[in-house]
């Protein structure tokens, strides 16, 4: 049998079992009521439970994001201090984020294609009940002056069948939402367990202690640097200092990333180069 | 013939346009039984966009029951199956 057949058989069977069985037609017409009532109430709070797992999704991508942006600013200023397993360990982790992100972004489509069908939903329904409580009344009159049903059965039938639908498709919602609980429980976990470092700064950031450990050394090198200019007593040993400095930034300059011992063995290198030439003349 | 779209109407569907929808039916639910989910979604796809084209929309307080059934926009393969294999 084909799907839509099955579902169809699927659906009737639901819609009978929906709806409360009455002796009397008049009463059942009265029940169906507070039934469809009822089911509106629930699609009320699938779409309020929807909405609150919207927001969630939209509060975890921004927190994801920020973590992104503040990775990709200090995998810059790694490769600026020369640190470049540094830079490439904060490029690691914003890529696992970049994932995590492409990820909410699917979850947040579906959630609002949730959302649609159950806000259209929601309104089907209010039509069909505002326009079943005046029906209903005057199918009551016609069934007690005839006795006759009326259509009262087909009527009922009917609404059973919408309510079923409706009942489908909150199930559906609830299902989504609950997988995309599921997800967020895990980027959660990631984010406190420092898998991914907690945006808010409450873990430690080992990126950034090293960064800051990076800088704090440097500085100390640099004042090193000034107070044995100072206490030399020669002008020889400055002009080796200055040509030192000067060949640390044209290799700087060039583009290439310069590993402190790249720098060391190009000062060698320039050191000999220049006994070299001093020996020729 | 009156056709639902769970979480969407029904549609008065026109005779001219039967033998199409029957068609996507048959496409999907042979997708269906191969567990081929990117034939499956396509035809669901196809077949939504068909009944939303050609058939009527009734309106929301008609009262008639479906003679069949379309899943939910979106559902993949295996969430038809589930509901399916649930019954009732």
């Amino acid at each position: 049998m084909s799907v839509m057949k099955r579902l169809s058989g699927i659906v009737q069977a639901k819609a009978n079992k929906a709806l409360d069985k009455a002796e009397n037609p008049a009463d059942m017409l009265d029940l169906t009521y507070e039934k469809q009532l009822e089911n509106l109430q629930k699609v009320r709070r699938a779409l309020a439970d929807v909405a609150t797992a919207k927001k969630r999704l939209e509060l975890q991508a921004n927190d994801l994001q920020s973590q992104a942006d503040k990775l990709q600013s200090q995998a810059k200023q790694a490769l600026a201090q020369g640190q470049e397993d540094l830079a490439r360990e904060a490029l690691t982790r914003r890529s696992a984020i970049g994932e995590q992100l492409e990820g909410l972004g699917t979850q947040h489509q579906q959630v609002e294609a949730q959302e649609a069908q159950l806000t259209q939903t929601s309104q089907r329904l209010s039509a069909q009940i505002e326009s079943f409580r005046t029906k209903k009344e005057t199918m009551k009159a016609t069934y007690q002056a005839s006795k006759a049903e009326a259509g009262i059965g087909e009527a009922v039938s009917g609404i059973g069948e919408s309510m079923t639908d409706a009942g489908m498709t909150m199930q559906r919602a609830q299902d989504k939402i609950a997988q995309m609980q599921a997800r967020a429980g895990a980027v959660d976990e990631l984010l406190t367990s420092g898998a991914l470092p907690d945006v808010t700064g409450s873990t430690p950031d080992d990126i950034q202690a090293q960064l800051n450990a990076a800088s704090a050394q440097s500085e100390v090198d640099a004042q090193l640097a000034a107070m044995k200019a100072e206490l030399s007593p020669g002008g020889d040993q400055q002009a080796i200092g200055a040509g030192q400095s000067a060949g640390a930034e044209s290799a700087a300059g060039s583009g290439a990333v310069t590993t402190e011992d790249d720098v060391a063995e190009a000062t060698i290198a320039d050191t000999s180069g220049g006994n070299g030439s001093g020996g020729q003349s | 013939m009156i056709i639902r779209i769970l979480g969407d109407r029904q549609y008065q569907v026109p005779e001219k346009d039967l033998a199409e929808i029957e068609r996507l039916d048959q496409a999907m639910t042979s997708a269906l039984d191969t567990g081929d989910d990117a034939a499956f979604s396509a035809a669901l796809t196809d077949l939504i966009a068909k009944v939303r084209s050609s058939c009527d929309p009734l309106p929301d307080d008609d009262g008639r029951t479906s003679d069949m059934v379309v899943p939910h926009e979106g559902a993949s393969l295996q969430e038809v199956r589930d509901m399916l294999d649930a019954g009732v």
